[in-house]
């Protein structure tokens, strides 16, 4: 694994979609999902709205990383709330 | 009665398939992302540099311009490479030997390597020795794509119409031929145009291969490297340097391992964002249907 030249803050992150893929598979089985309409202008399900908080995500903190000089930790928090809301009423 | 069973082994049969893309894509992209936040020399000599490198990638003016041609050139080859497909398979013979000798000719530009399709372009556009520079200069244009960036982008997108309109062409007659004969009775019939014809049956039939086609064309489109690569090798100045070849420039040709990554996770995240807005967009318009 020394090849892969591991960091603790990639680990983490890697870490942490893992979880994510595994608690939302393991919600999908408990309680399938069905298509709904939100706030967002297109029916999704649970796993499109994961998918689109995600890149959304990703995009939040480039735009952080090339607009501000404020701390990448303050992106992460905000992409949290933004990805909760996305998956209660998006 | 018989009631169904279910059960789990399905899974295991995808398990190759899962194995096969952890270790040709997953591994890979985990470690591009390793090395996005590291100054790296070497797996035992990097130093933990955060978001520095995506911050010098983002504002970096080389990847902002590569982007613009990248998507202008995408948007050009998918403006000519759709409709001409779709007319080349619609001229095409449908039965007989004819429709076989069509196939096959049609076919072979697919079937030629991307460095070897660079080569005979770069062969065919010299004015020396190259059939069509030579009838460029018969018609009396001054046309040298070595060293006019107008040249080098025509023959760019000649090369990729070339190459690629046979994969659109050969989609949309599938999408034709599976298209039920009672559908041109009824036409008949009605006494329905020509224009009609393909308004109203044939292309709401292929709109399910045209999706495909589009997604494929867009995708290897945006990822362009050989090709390009081969005939002009960028230029004139760095008028054909598409987003790949200024990641492989960063990569391999300064060995900046961690802005190159830096710059292929962008490069990534913009190719996904514009997939999914396209495979979006059109299923909700097959869904408003």
């Amino acid at each position: 694994m020394a090849w892969m030249s591991w960091t603790l803050p990639t680990a983490l992150f890697f870490i942490g979609i893992g979880v994510i893929l595994v608690g939302m598979t393991t919600w999908q089985i408990l309680s399938p999902c069905v298509e709904r309409r939100g706030f967002l202008p297109l029916a999704t399900t649970r796993g499109d709205r994961l998918f689109i908080g995600l890149l959304s995500s990703a995009f939040i903190h480039l735009a952080f990383v090339a607009l501000t000089d404020v701390n990448i930790a303050v992106a992460t928090v905000l992409c949290a709330f933004w990805m909760l809301i996305l998956m209660r009423w998006g | 009665m018989q009631t169904k069973v279910e059960n789990n082994k399905a899974w295991f049969l995808v398990m190759p398939v899962f194995l096969i893309v952890a270790f040709s894509a997953i591994i890979p992209l985990m470690t591009v992302v390793n090395y996005s936040v590291q100054d790296i020399f070497d797996p035992q000599t990097r130093y933990f540099v955060g978001t520095e490198w995506f911050k010098q990638v983002i504002l970096d003016s080389r990847l902002h311009e590569a982007l613009l041609r990248q998507f202008i050139y995408s948007l050009t080859i998918l403006t000519i490479e759709v409709p001409l497909g779709i007319c080349v398979a619609l001229m095409m013979p449908t039965k007989g030997r004819g429709a076989s000798i069509a196939l096959i000719l049609v076919a072979i530009p697919l079937l030629i390597p991307w460095n070897v399709v660079g080569t005979i372009w770069q062969i065919f556009g010299r004015a020396d020795i190259g059939l069509f520079g030579a009838f460029m200069s018969y018609i009396g244009v001054d046309y040298n794509y070595a060293s006019n960036p107008t040249d080098a982008w025509l023959t760019v997108v000649l090369m990729d119409v070339w190459h690629w309109t046979p994969l659109v062409a050969l989609l949309c007659y599938s999408g034709l031929r599976a298209i039920p004969e009672v559908y041109y009775q009824a036409a008949r019939i009605d006494r329905a145009s020509r224009w009609a014809v393909f308004r109203y049956i044939q292309l709401p039939k292929l709109t399910n291969v045209l999706i495909i086609g589009v997604l494929l064309r867009f995708m290897d489109s945006f990822m362009i490297y050989t090709e390009p690569f081969v005939l002009t090798g960028g230029g004139p100045g760095s008028s054909t340097t598409f987003l790949s070849q200024a990641l492989v420039q960063q990569a391999i040709g300064q060995f900046d391992l961690g802005p190159a990554a830096a710059f292929s996770l962008v490069y990534f995240l913009i190719i996904l964002l514009v997939c999914w807005v396209f495979y979006t967009t059109i299923m909700n318009m097959q869904k408003d249907k």
